[in-house]
């Protein structure tokens, strides 16, 4: 009989195909549908509309706007999660869980909220915005405000990846290169980094797809002017109220794109760090 | 050689504790606590009344409600990706493990708009349903579909850790001892899994509380009746009724807190019941 010879881990066939079946039905429903009626709608008009769309002087604003905020938000949070990684997973000293528990604090927040407290910090009413206007500095309502906001919400990305691995490995190989000679910044660059590097680039893989899909904190402290505050998931979202579907799909293919590629090389790091072990 | 000295051979603690401590209050720390000194020169009684207006009620009940009624279907169907994923194997499985991924990749608002379309009165879903009598596109259960998708991740991932480590010996032991597949699973497999269950639960409820991005495309919008209270914020924001706002924001940071505390004690929990470590 072939339940008997059936490890005792294993399901029933019926059962198998059934679990199967709901879970992948459950999985395109909620997850393929959406991804293609993206690309279904940005097409509807042809490809000549779609790249008209794309080409268009505000939609082209904001994707330069989405890509300085970037490469402004992903170092600095990079850098951070360095340093940070550094002295929690290389030290000991008291504090360190509620230090840990405080950069993870960001992902809790609300990204609304995650805006107010800039507003209410450098806004027009906030604590330094007489002294900003004093000085003709603007940072609510402009690009400043914007990056602000990025960084929040982005800040953890690279630090909570960085933090458990340079746990994992331990500090006998930075110990050993430091008792050869080598100097702290030599030890950092020559053993620490290129253990650190699948961790570290996944991390900013991750810390990138958030600063340039950023939605709700961006849209609180951005004022919506177009052509100048707008990033590409803001604009996406002026099109679509203008019910410039063709246009605001357009858009957000884009940005689906860029989630495809982040989820393609968030894949493959995990292969190669699997296999390197 | 001092002891000092030989307990810290790795340089660079003050250099990088310092810089993650300033860059943390800069970012974090000092904006999150304006917020709360902002609502003390409220006062009190202000912030009570601002707090518990009629419209700031029933947003905050209908973002508990659809948030734990999308967590809850994410604990069952989370709960079933994850078998599948780890238990069978069957063609593209991992297209369909990196797939569950897509929420956290694809930015909120793009999320928003293709949900909206699919389940508007016309759209691939929406119209099957609404020949049903179902109408989900601008009621609390659009609300309820975009927080099951932003939430779909977090119970896959924090239960499939767990069950791939999960020895086969005890459901061989079950086995040889008479029970069934379903006995074992609810009485072996189920409590080592539990932790993980809850850990993810929470982490998707938190996320569905602030939601915003994909939320306000599918939601309608509508004092009273589909207003999340991320939007209240945004639309008193708009008001400049940045005391309105502000306590509002207060509340969400105290639930936000309390929900942390929660998810911290649960992953200590599931830590402490994980075999491997």
């Amino acid at each position: 009989m072939s339940a008997t010879t059936r490890p005792a881990t294993a399901d029933a066939p019926f059962v198998r195909r059934i679990l199967i079946g709901v879970a992948l039905l459950f999985l395109a429903a909620f997850l393929l549908l959406p991804l293609l009626i993206i690309f279904t709608e940005a097409f509807t008009k042809g490809t000549a509309m779609y790249f008209a769309a794309l080409r268009e002087p505000d939609a082209l604003a904001a994707v330069r706007l989405t890509l300085l905020v970037a490469a402004i938000a992903v170092p600095a949070n990079t850098i951070f999660g360095l340093a940070a990684a550094w002295a929690i997973a290389r030290f000991d000293f008291r504090g360190k869980t509620v230090l840990t528990t405080l950069i993870d604090l960001p992902f809790s927040v609300s990204p609304v909220v995650s805006g107010l407290v800039y507003v209410l910090l450098f806004g027009a009413q906030g604590w330094f915005g007489p002294w900003l206007r004093q000085h003709h500095l603007q940072v609510i309502f402009a690009v400043p405000g914007i990056v602000l906001a990025t960084i929040f919400v982005t800040f953890p990305f690279v630090a909570r990846e960085l933090i458990p691995l340079l746990e994992a490995q331990g500090r006998d190989q930075e110990h050993a290169a430091l008792s050869l000679g080598a100097s702290g910044w030599q030890t950092f660059w020559r053993v620490t980094l290129p253990n650190a590097k699948w961790g570290l680039l996944y991390g900013i893989i991750l810390c990138n797809a958030r600063a340039m899909g950023e939605f709700g904190a961006v849209s609180v402290v951005s004022g919506h002017i177009r052509g100048q505050t707008n990033t590409m998931p803001l604009h996406v979202e002026i099109l679509y109220n203008e019910y410039n579907f063709v246009g605001a799909f357009a858009v957000a293919s884009v940005l689906a794109l860029l989630a495809l590629v982040t989820l393609a090389l968030k894949s493959f790091i995990e292969w190669r760090s699997d296999h390197a072990i | 050689m001092s002891t000092a000295s030989a307990r810290r051979v790795i340089p660079g603690f003050g250099l990088t504790l310092g810089f993650t401590l300033l860059y943390l209050s800069l970012v974090v720390l000092i904006p999150l606590s304006a917020t709360f000194l902002k609502t003390a020169t409220l006062g009190w009684g202000k912030f009570w009344l601002l707090a518990t207006a009629p419209r700031v009620l029933a947003s905050l009940q209908l973002t508990f409600g659809t948030s734990l009624a999308a967590a809850t279907l994410n604990l069952g169907a989370g709960l079933l990706v994850a078998w599948v994923l780890v238990r069978y194997r069957f063609p593209g499985r991992r297209f369909v493990d990196a797939l569950v991924d897509l929420p956290f990749a694809l930015p909120t608002a793009v999320a928003g708009i293709a949900l909206t379309a699919l389940y508007a009165k016309n759209g691939w879903i929406g119209a099957w349903l609404d020949y049903v009598g179902i109408k989900v596109a601008f009621t609390p259960l659009g609300i309820f579909v975009a927080l099951t998708f932003i939430g779909l991740p977090f119970v896959v991932r924090t239960v499939q850790p767990v069950l791939e480590d999960l020895e086969p010996d005890f459901e061989e032991a079950a086995a040889s001892l008479g029970a069934t597949r379903w006995q074992s699973f609810r009485r072996v497999v189920l409590p080592a899994l539990w932790p993980s269950l809850l850990t993810g639960f929470a982490l998707a409820f938190a996320r569905a509380v602030g939601e915003y991005g994909s939320v306000v495309f599918i939601s309608g919008n509508m004092p009273m009746k589909t207003e999340i209270t991320p939007l209240l914020i945004v639309t008193k924001l708009e008001q400049y009724d940045y005391a309105g706002a502000t306590a509002i924001a207060v509340v969400m940071l105290l639930i936000s807190f309390a929900l942390l505390l929660i998810i911290n004690l649960l992953q200590w929990w599931s830590g402490r019941r994980a075999t491997t470590h």
